[in-house]
């Protein structure tokens, strides 16, 4: 048949997604390792994949040489879901009115919004900075979340627009026969319909805004207490001794709850990623 | 047109209006200040005053044409590469086998979790003495003694792309392999039952109707390399001896590091110039290259 392949067929196949699997996962697997051993194992030489001394001691001492941890970990989903929250507010109003309405400037309008995606936020980072500054935002979660939002609406409107065309508009047309007004049709009509493509928007902008946290919260940010994880863990780089095998622990255990609703989500973010773009 | 649209037609601009509202405020109005600032000579000092293209004669008279040329070397090859494994991810994960939805979710981490740890965890991988790359090469006799890959200008380069393409690569494989999915299967079935070999299959096949979505995820993926910013700066911080300093993180060095805000603009200004410049080149070279596949199959139109 046309998908069965020869014995050797299936050998070539498997070599090639094993060197892929491979490339994509040694890194963990090197944290896991490094995180297994004791501080002097780790500066052994030479190198050895297994040791006798591994042992699981580095994730009950990390708690006290990164004593914050959970705080980190806690911040960088409040704040991935803030901008989530936010993006989204901004971006399903917008979405209804590019898939939906024929207005002057509307081609220009989106494509402002798509040349968003060529300017990164390091370009603008003096600026940003008085403007944080300006607003009194340093040093608050607003000054992370905010321009975290900014960036994912390009990418949300392109996705969710997508989506809203291909929903048949009678129903829409329906409502507004029946004399409901057009933000009661956005409310009751628009947001059932659109729901699934609108959860597909949310994991990508969550995802975005929760892989990308490092820049502004480097730059707007002092307040060890308000870090996300990725600078939470960065301070502890460059130190006089730093503590390797505590800080990969504290890195696996920080990405665990993230991974974990990934394996559960997984078929949805493949989906959403993919919904709006090929179809174009 | 349609019923929606009704006689009063602002209503458009007010379903827009929040997120013209965010965008103008974080992405439109910096931009617009980061021009502004590029004319003068700001600075930690509270005195700024404008230089006119000062500012830009200075930088192009220093190393700034070297670090444009490095800052397009080091995103051309990590995009080709995020292409050419993203392609052949696509492929090998679109094919029938056992296990092909775990090894599907097996290849997302680098793209799930934040960029900054994964590269943290590369900075380890890298170390010559006790890092895994430098070990195995060690073992199988490729390195003679350790191997720092971080402290020579010609492998800090390398390594930053391999870090970034190992960070873009997920995401370009899993559009792709939508793309595969969403290519109508009795196509195939219909070149199989000609006798058409499977290679031949996703050559004239596969390939033809996946290059749209090729394009487009090239042109993305340009312009997130040519961002990049995390990965470069944690590994190296440009270095060593500027080695991997791309106008990202020239700009970051300048304005921040050294708070020179006037000339750091100007970098940044460039920044979006030549990207602009190449995207729109990229464009008017994709409508050529699809005119001309027109032309040759005799599609006009």
């Amino acid at each position: 048949m046309i998908n069965k392949y020869r014995w050797y067929e299936y050998i070539y196949i498997y070599i090639g997604i094993a060197i892929f699997v491979t490339f994509m996962l040694a890194p963990f697997l090197e944290a896991f390792l490094v995180s297994m051993r004791p501080l002097s194992g780790i500066f052994s030489v030479p190198y050895k994949i297994i040791t006798e001394d591994m042992s699981f001691d580095a994730y009950f001492s990390m708690w006290h040489s990164v004593p914050k941890l959970h705080i980190y970990i806690m911040n960088s989903f409040f704040i991935a879901s803030s901008v989530t929250i936010i993006s989204l507010a901004v971006v399903i109003p917008s979405a209804w009115a590019f898939a939906r309405f024929e207005f002057k400037g509307r081609d220009a309008f989106l494509g402002g919004f798509l040349a968003i995606n060529m300017v990164g936020g390091a370009v603008l980072i003096i600026p940003l900075y008085k403007l944080m500054q300006s607003l009194g935002l340093l040093n608050t979660y607003w000054a992370m979340i905010i321009p975290g939002a900014a960036f994912t609406v390009p990418t949300g409107i392109w996705l969710l627009r997508s989506y809203m065309m291909k929903i048949p508009i009678s129903l829409e047309e329906a409502a507004w026969v029946d004399g409901a007004n057009r933000l009661y049709i956005l409310r009751r009509v628009i947001l059932p319909i659109a729901m699934p493509g609108i959860i597909v928007v949310a994991i990508a902008t969550f995802i975005t805004g929760y892989a990308q946290q490092f820049l502004f919260a480097l730059v707007f940010n002092s307040k060890d207490v308000l870090n996300p994880l990725p600078v939470g863990i960065y301070q502890f780089f460059g130190r006089q001794t730093v503590l390797w095998h505590e800080l990969m622990a504290a890195s696996l255990v920080g990405i665990l709850p993230v991974l974990i609703i990934y394996i559960f989500l997984q078929r949805y973010i493949v989906a959403g990623l993919t919904a709006g773009a090929v179809k174009e | 047109m349609n019923a929606l649209d009704g006689k009063t037609n602002y209503f458009p601009y007010l379903l827009l209006l929040p997120a013209l509202a965010l965008t103008m405020l974080i992405v439109a109005w910096p931009l617009a200040e980061t021009v502004r600032l590029s004319f003068t000579n700001s600075s930690l000092n509270p005195v700024e005053n404008y230089v006119g293209f000062k500012n830009y004669i200075k930088i192009f008279g220093g190393k700034f044409p070297e670090v444009i040329v490095r800052t397009f070397y080091w995103m051309l090859i990590s995009v080709t590469f995020k292409m050419v494994v993203g392609v052949a991810g696509a492929m090998l994960l679109n094919c029938a086998v056992p296990g092909r939805n775990l090894f599907r979710i097996l290849i997302m981490p680098p793209w799930i979790v934040p960029i900054a740890i994964g590269v943290f965890i590369w900075s380890w991988m890298y170390n010559g003495q006790f890092g895994m790359i430098s070990g195995i090469g060690q073992w199988l006799g490729i390195f003679a003694g350790p191997f720092e890959f971080l402290a020579y200008r010609n492998t800090a380069f390398y390594a930053t792309i391999v870090t970034d393409v190992w960070v873009g690569t997920p995401l370009v494989t899993i559009y792709l392999l939508a793309a595969m999915q969403s290519v109508p299967g009795d196509l195939h079935e219909a070149a199989w039952t000609d006798g058409a070999s499977r290679f031949y299959r996703f050559r004239r096949i596969t390939l033809p109707l996946i290059m749209p979505a090729v394009a487009t995820m090239a042109l993305l993926s340009a312009i997130w390399t040519f961002n990049s910013f995390d990965i470069i700066w944690i590994l190296t911080e440009g270095g060593p001896r500027g080695s991997t300093t791309t106008m990202i993180v020239d700009t970051f060095k300048t304005a921040i590091s050294r708070n020179r805000y006037g000339e750091g603009a100007a970098r940044a200004v460039m920044i979006v110039v030549f990207l602009t410049s190449f995207s729109a080149f990229y464009f008017y070279m994709l409508s050529r290259f699809a005119k001309r596949a027109l032309d040759k199959t005799g599609g006009k139109k």
